[in-house]
């Protein structure tokens, strides 16, 4: 007979204890509550973002103005139904990405969309950058130093540390008075505006650049399929 | 060996296998409410709160290899891993609370440890529901220990 090594005793031993009823038992209370566990994130993060979506809706039926200010820069048709609400990062690498999607999607529908714009500078120095930008507003030239910024992003922001002072050496080719810019962009009502964005933001739980809202609704999920989606719909609902 | 004893065992097992499943319930409710803070809310989370997820989520992995089979050696494992995330979590709330001074603070990028994201009841924030945690599976995880004695 062959001798049996500690191992198979020890097997043995269990089988004889009465723990082999409960092991079973143990066994299915734990794929249980993971189940359970699981199935109430998911259900969780569902009826929560529903939730977020529909309080968004809401909250730009009853009053647009956490959305959109007087002082924010817009583009297109005023009377357009449909109202793209985007905050901003001049810093944001994603921010620039998206910059063309946009611009193709009012393009496709002329004088349907109205984008506005809101400065979110999350990047620590970029609200040096937003200051410029809303100065340049001022002179009437938002849109094309935007355009600057975002083109040159990478040689005045490398490894998303925004240096404000190497935007001058790209924004020269806008025709903006420079010496006038300087001035401007350390007024008070500059440093308040971009403070009344930030607090917009908060308030709208914008918390990552770019954050889009499309007559009030915010983007299912982050993407641009999501924002086309979500603009196609508005534009189906208001021009049917 | 006699019945009674036997049976003895076997409750006292039972009662260990409890309290070992009670702290992978607790470190699997942990790690998915933290996942429903910074993916479904959108709270991005600090440094800090990085270091105690370190901590955190391999709990929901390890614990599991204690339970089946029962083993009577996984304080040895776990608990390291619970008193460390104890550990962070409560330089966290000193952190938040101002009892740690602004020059030793960690993060000095991205979002600030300081920042109070989320307050429940007026004082439940997240670190705190971090640090109860911690503790909570880190006694259990003692009581398992000292009652296999």
């Amino acid at each position: 007979m062959k001798r049996k090594t500690p191992r198979v005793r020890q097997k043995e031993a269990l089988a004889q204890q009465p723990q082999a009823v409960p092991g079973m038992k143990h066994k299915n209370l734990f794929v249980f509550s993971a189940v359970f566990l699981l199935v109430a994130f998911i259900v969780g993060a569902l009826l929560y973002k529903s939730e977020k979506v529909d309080a968004a809706a809401e909250a730009y039926r009853q009053d647009k103005s956490t959305f959109i200010r007087a002082h924010s820069p817009a583009k297109g048709n005023a009377g357009a139904k449909v109202d793209i609400v985007e905050f901003f990062d001049p810093a944001c690498e994603t921010c620039k990405a998206f910059s063309p999607l946009v611009k193709k999607l009012m393009a496709a529908n002329p004088d349907r969309i109205r984008l506005y714009l809101r400065y979110a500078p999350f990047h620590q120095g970029s609200d040096q950058v937003a200051k410029m930008l809303a100065a340049a507003d001022k002179q009437g030239k938002f849109w094309e130093t935007l355009d600057a910024v975002f083109a040159t992003q990478a040689s005045w922001a490398p490894n998303h540390q925004p240096q404000p002072q190497l935007v001058w050496n790209h924004i020269g080719g806008v025709g903006l008075d420079l010496a006038r810019l300087r001035q401007d962009m350390n007024a008070p009502e500059i440093e308040a505006l971009i403070r009344q964005d930030l607090a917009d933001a908060k308030a709208l739980n914008v918390t990552m650049t770019p954050e889009f809202f499309v007559n009030g609704k915010p983007l299912p999920s982050f993407g641009e399929g999501q924002l086309k989606e979500l603009v196609v719909n508005a534009l189906d609902a208001a021009y049917r | 060996m006699h019945a009674p004893n036997a049976i003895d065992a076997a409750s006292r097992a039972q009662d260990k296998w409890s309290l070992v499943f009670a702290c992978w319930l607790l470190a699997s409710i942990a790690t998915l409410g933290s996942l429903f803070f910074s993916e479904v809310m959108g709270h991005p989370p600090c440094v800090l709160c990085w270091y105690q997820r370190i901590c955190m989520y391999p709990l929901v992995l390890v614990l599991p290899a204690g339970l089946f089979p029962f083993d009577r050696k996984v304080v040895r494992y776990a608990l390291p891993l619970s008193l460390a995330g104890a550990l962070i979590a409560v330089f966290h709330l000193l952190l938040v609370g101002g009892y740690v001074s602004e020059n030793i603070r960690p993060c000095t990028q991205g979002i600030p440890c300081t920042e109070v994201q989320i307050v429940w009841f007026g004082f439940v924030t997240i670190p705190l529901l971090s640090a109860l945690s911690f503790f909570l599976i880190s006694a259990l995880l003692v009581l398992t220990h000292r009652s296999s004695k």
